[in-house]
């Protein structure tokens, strides 16, 4: 049912559908979870959007200077791909019964994302040991401040994770596990797409932030 | 016998219901005195848990205004505070009534309350997420409240906490003062999450069988649109807390360009000052309806049960509530005429803030309408209610001043804002808050709050308020600006202003001690208020027909209940009663009406 | 009520009457004689009531409270138009060409005003006449589609009538006459400075990162432009009646806000931009300049003054000010 007829319809008179029967409350067909999940994602888009738009806001400035390039980057992105990947192969193996492939999946994910954070970490300090390093430079603390928040979204997936691989390596219900893998495996995947729009757009050493004002016109 | 064959029939068509669509759920049953009363899963507890605190960081509020008042209203002879205190105060008042009172309270307090009751839920759909919010939220209290005794005392930045005056030396506690406030803001942002994907998800995904989203009453409309409104507003809040950390505890210069300090040369440079007010005020703007529309949808709910008459123009009210929820995000800037951003914004910012007026006004001349041929009890709820239509009319009128560009240049950073956003924000939904805390009180505690108490309160409050902001406009439209300590030696003020300023000084110590009668009467009508039954008012919404009252852990007792109609049938002609509750089956009202 | 409470209640009003009596006796003026007044007048007026109620129960009639709402509500309306008529806080006298924005402001007045009363007396209307009574039931009518486009047609034409106005004066209030005197005023806390451009009209480059002890405002020393420049450090900032001004606001410090109430104009000053506003002074006299956006502890006292003179006064001012150039030869011998 389209939301549109739903907020049309007059309460007072639709108390019965046309085939007699009381009229039914649409709800999204999909357990609470994932519509819990959903928001937050929405939520968490809002807060990093947000940070995107004061970053292009600053580099509009004439003093703009652009963060210095790190290889180590590089590294760090194909270790949060390859944890999205593995946390997927997890979730499709469990649905198929494959529990010891699940299980695999998940340690390796859980690695991967832990490989993820030590990265950024020596990111951090590779970036503050640097001679161009300062503090005052906005791309320098918008890198930080980015950076932070976005490990620290991962770290709060890693308590979730730490539940669920608990539950799949002793809870008999499967389809409550599964889901829970699901939900990761999903916000991974979030996090995933999230870190290469910031990493592409504001941290590959190109400022490709700048193409995208030129073509809205504003620089 | 062939009609009473077809009325058999029909009887049995329309009690059909559809079959149970979401499972019902096993509750984490409290099993000690701690995890029922103080680590409680329950929402019902929860929410006293969050609305007592509410009240009691709200009494320190109301206590800062009086001290503020008394250097207002007589500077020279009963000032008890100096210039620093004055803005330490000054800030936590607003800081405290507009996000940890007003926010914590209708979401926290009433969202917890009503959401599953209303929609016919055990509870919340995550239970324990909803108890960590509560936490959370105290702890995000507790850190506001130690500021007041860090070294330094708390911020003085004004509630907007404008950088850069917030973190530099000439401002009251720019060191450990604002660093716990904004650790304070973040606490409470996540804490807020957590309970907002609940009150959303739960509305969405938990309703009874038959309670469409058009079936709704609107307190669940006003709630929901306002958690969606706070999920999507505050991450704003944190960004601008978080950057304004930085700068003040890294050094960066988010919002810090290069600045002399008393002398000094400081290390910023490059930062902008304007970026940090359009993140807050694309937080603050939907701030105010995150406040207002559940103030909305409760003030709807009172006026219909009270003039036992549906909501007129539900539909409308329904738009209303989600459209300008919607506008909240587009309007943020009317806040910026004069705050040095490019003016050809301006245009946009009045277009959409005017723009704004047209639902609400709608909604006024519903409530208004509603009382038309109506049957008007003047129960206190009610008489809160109208409270409500007054200062809020007042209210939104001066907002149509201050959102048109040109007209605010003049008026904006003086005592004709303050007086506004008090009316319309502050006094507006309090009254409502008290309406609806006389309204429930009878569910929440099983007795009625004393009905005498309950008039003096509204008189005093009501006519007291009003009495107190009202002369204020006048002092804006002179010049006054706001946040002045004294209004001292100036050219354009006669001295009556200071006559003016000391009545309103005692008004605000009348109306202050009014609040002092209620809570009294909060906790005296607990033992000795007149048992309540479950259905004193005859309402219909579905809060009101739970098996036991106060409702038990999971609501509804064995079965959940089902809905057959929309919340406002009263006084539906030919029907028995004059209101039919939203549960009763369809062939039981017309066995009542023969 | 019950006849104990009745009696407490009362009892406590008639004390209270007393001290309103005996305050107004003690202080014989000002506003504690006038609460003293209220304050009695208010406890006979309830007393009188509580009377009035305990013979109503007495006789069995139900207790009238919708009179006292519906009164409230007419005096709400009434008494916020008399205060607004009579009140004698009212807006200085306008000192600059910003007539247009008293004029919208008086507009919004009348219709918010008109709009208010019709609400309100509405209000009261319905509480006479639909309060309740034995045996009377509500209409039921769930919506009228007429009645509410009517009403939005009739809202969104008031608000446009206050809208077009506004954007109107808006525009002429952003955009600054070419033929306007740049005037520089530079916030710290707490005081006002001010810069006038000199002979040659243009104001030089300023930089805060150049302020020292020396050099207050940060004026580039290279920079041609500001050598004549005249620097009012402390002292009044003195304008030219009928000549429009533009002033370009700057701030050294925190957000500032240079607030004229007779000019009606006002500005942010930003740390680390210029902001500017422009007005034309219309009247001679001296004018208090007020800071008006929070700026640290000693915000209320950031008082400036601004003088508006006719030419040959402003003359004779402007031949006594020094100059950057021979400010900056003072301080280096």
């Amino acid at each position: 049912m389209n939301l549109f007829r739903q907020l049309t319809e007059k309460p007072w008179e639709a108390a019965h559908g046309p085939d007699g029967v009381l009229a039914r409350p649409r709800r999204f067909d999909v357990p609470a979870a994932t519509v819990a999940l959903r928001v937050f994602l929405c939520v968490v888009t809002v807060l990093f959007s947000l940070m995107l738009v004061a970053y292009a806001e600053r580099m509009l400035y004439e003093d703009w200077r652009p963060t210095p390039r790190q290889w180590l980057l590089w590294f760090n992105t194909s270790f949060l791909v390859f944890s999205s990947i593995a946390l997927q192969w997890a979730s499709v193996s469990l649905r198929r019964g494959r529990v010891s492939d699940a299980r695999d999946g998940l340690v390796l994910a859980g690695i991967f994302s832990v490989a993820f954070l030590l990265g950024q970490l020596w990111a951090w300090r590779q970036l503050s040991a640097m001679i161009l390093f300062d503090i005052t430079n906005p791309a320098i603390a918008f890198f930080f401040m980015i950076t932070a928040l976005h490990g620290l979204h991962l770290l709060g997936g890693l308590v979730a994770w730490g539940r669920t691989t608990v539950e799949v390596w002793r809870e008999p219900l499967p389809e409550r596990a599964a889901l829970h893998v699901r939900l990761c495996a999903t916000y991974w995947h979030f996090l995933l797409g999230l870190w290469l729009v910031l990493f592409t757009l504001l941290f590959s050493g190109n400022d490709n932030l700048t193409w995208l004002l030129v073509i809205c016109g504003l620089r | 016998m062939a009609d009473v064959t077809e009325d058999a029939i029909d009887d049995v068509i329309d009690d059909a219901v559809p079959p149970a669509e979401v499972p019902d759920v096993e509750l984490p049953h409290a099993h000690s005195w701690i995890t029922k009363y103080v680590f409680c899963q329950d929402a019902k507890v929860i929410a006293v848990q969050y609305s007592m605190t509410a009240m009691a960081i709200g009494l320190v509020a109301l206590v800062l205004s009086w001290l503020m008042r008394l250097q207002l209203g007589f500077p020279d002879s009963l000032s008890v505070i100096n210039a620093e205190q004055y803005y330490q105060y000054i800030t936590m008042h607003g800081m405290i009534m507009v996000i940890y009172l007003l926010t914590a309270l209708f979401l926290g307090g009433f969202g917890n309350y009503l959401i599953p009751l209303m929609v016919g839920a055990r509870d919340m759909v995550f239970p324990w997420v909803n108890m960590l919010s509560y936490w959370v939220y105290l702890l995000a209290v507790l850190i506001l409240v130690a500021s007041f005794f860090v070294p330094g005392g708390a911020t003085g930045a004004g509630w907007t906490l404008y950088p850069p005056q917030a973190i530099l030396s000439g401002t009251p506690g720019s060191g450990w003062g604002i660093i716990l406030m904004l650790v304070s803001l973040i606490v409470f942002i996540i804490g807020f999450t957590m309970g907002g994907l609940n009150y959303v998800v739960t509305v969405l995904q938990a309703r009874a069988r038959g309670m469409t989203l058009m079936r709704m009453p609107l307190t669940i409309w006003g709630i929901f649109t306002a958690s969606v409104l706070a999920l999507l507003a505050f991450p704003a809040l944190f960004v601008g807390a978080v950057m304004m950390l930085f700068d003040h505890l890294l050094g960066t210069s988010f919002f810090m360009p290069a600045i002399v300090n008393m002398g000094q040369q400081l290390s910023h440079d490059g930062g902008s000052p304007i970026l940090f007010q359009h993140l807050f005020w694309f937080f603050g703007h939907p701030e105010v309806y995150i406040v207002a529309l559940p103030a909305f949808g409760i003030v709807s709910d009172l006026i219909a049960t009270h003039a036992r008459r549906n909501i007129f123009g539900y539909r409308m009210m329904v738009w209303a509530i989600v459209i300008i929820g919607g506008l909240s995000f587009i309007v943020w800037a009317h806040h910026m005429y004069v705050s040095g951003m490019d003016p050809a914004f301006g245009f946009f910012f009045a277009v959409t803030t005017l723009i704004i007026a047209v639902p609400t006004a709608l909604k006024v001349y519903n409530w208004v309408l509603t009382l038309w041929r109506g049957d008007i009890h003047f129960t206190v709820p009610m008489l809160f209610a109208l409270g409500f239509i007054v200062t809020f009319v007042n209210g939104g009128m001066t907002g149509l001043f201050l959102g048109n560009a040109v007209v605010d240049v003049p008026l904006s950073d003086t005592m004709f804002v303050v007086a506004h956003f008090h009316m319309v924000m502050g006094v507006a939904p309090i009254l409502v808050i008290f309406g609806a805390i006389y309204h429930w009180y009878p569910k929440i505690t099983g007795r009625m709050l004393n009905n005498a108490l309950g008039k003096f309160h509204f008189w005093v409050t009501f006519v007291g308020s009003y009495a107190i902001f009202l002369p204020l406009h006048y002092l804006g439209l002179m010049g006054v600006p706001r946040r002045y300590f004294e209004i001292g030696d100036m050219s354009v003020v006669p001295p009556s202003a200071a006559t003016l300023n000391e009545v309103v000084s005692i008004i605000a110590f009348v109306v202050g001690f009014a609040q002092m009668v209620f809570l009294f009467n909060l906790v005296w009508s607990l033992r000795k208020g007149e048992p309540a039954g479950s259905n004193p008012w005859r309402a219909t919404t579905l809060e009101w027909q739970t098996p036991q009252t106060p409702p038990g852990h999971g609501n509804w007792g064995k079965e959940l209940p089902v809905v057959h109609r929309w919340a406002y049938d009263y006084s539906v002609p030919g029907a028995a009663e004059d209101y039919l509750p939203q549960n009763l089956p369809p062939s039981r009202v017309r066995a009542a009406a023969e | 009520m019950s006849g104990a409470s009745r009696w407490v209640f009362g009892g406590g009003l008639a004390l209270s009457g007393l001290a309103g009596l005996y305050l107004a006796s003690r202080s014989g003026e000002g506003t504690l004689y006038w609460t003293g007044l209220v304050l009695f007048g208010a406890s006979v007026f309830l007393i009188f009531n509580l009377i009035g109620g305990a013979f109503d129960k007495a006789e069995g009639r139900p207790p009238e409270s919708y009179r006292l709402v519906g009164y409230a509500l007419v005096a709400v309306a009434v008494g916020t138009v008399v205060f607004h008529v009579l009140s004698p806080w009212w807006w200085a006298p306008i000192a600059s060409n910003w007539h247009y924005i008293d004029i919208t402001i008086d507009l919004t007045f009348w219709i918010t005003g008109v709009a208010f009363v019709i609400i309100l007396g509405f209000m009261a209307y319905c509480v006479f006449r639909f309060r309740h009574r034995e045996g009377r039931r509500a209409e039921y009518e769930p919506e009228s589609t007429k009645l509410e486009g009517i009403l939005t047609v009739v809202t969104a034409l008031a608000v446009a009538a206050m809208l077009a106005p506004g954007l109107f004066f808006w525009n002429q209030f952003i955009d600054v006459p070419e033929d306007a005197v740049e005037v520089e005023v530079v916030g710290q806390q707490w005081s006002w400075s001010y810069r006038l451009p000199g002979a040659d009209g243009r104001l030089g480059t300023a930089d805060t990162r150049r302020i020292s002890p020396d050099n207050p405002l940060g004026l580039n020393p290279d920079d041609p432009d500001g050598q004549d420049d005249i620097i009012i450090n402390g002292g009044p900032l003195h304008l030219q009646v009928d000549t429009p001004v533009k002033m370009l606001l700057r701030s050294v410090d925190v957000l500032h806000n240079f607030y004229v109430p007779e000019f009606r104009a006002k500005m942010d000053m930003v740390p680390g931009m210029v902001t500017q506003l422009w007005f034309t002074p219309t009247r001679t006299g001296t004018f208090q300049a007020l800071c008006a956006e929070l700026c640290g502890t000693y915000h209320a006292y950031m008082r400036g003054e601004v003088v508006v003179q006719e030419e040959g006064d402003y003359q004779a001012w402007l031949d006594d000010q020094r100059t950057f150039a021979r400010l900056a030869a003072a301080e280096a011998p």
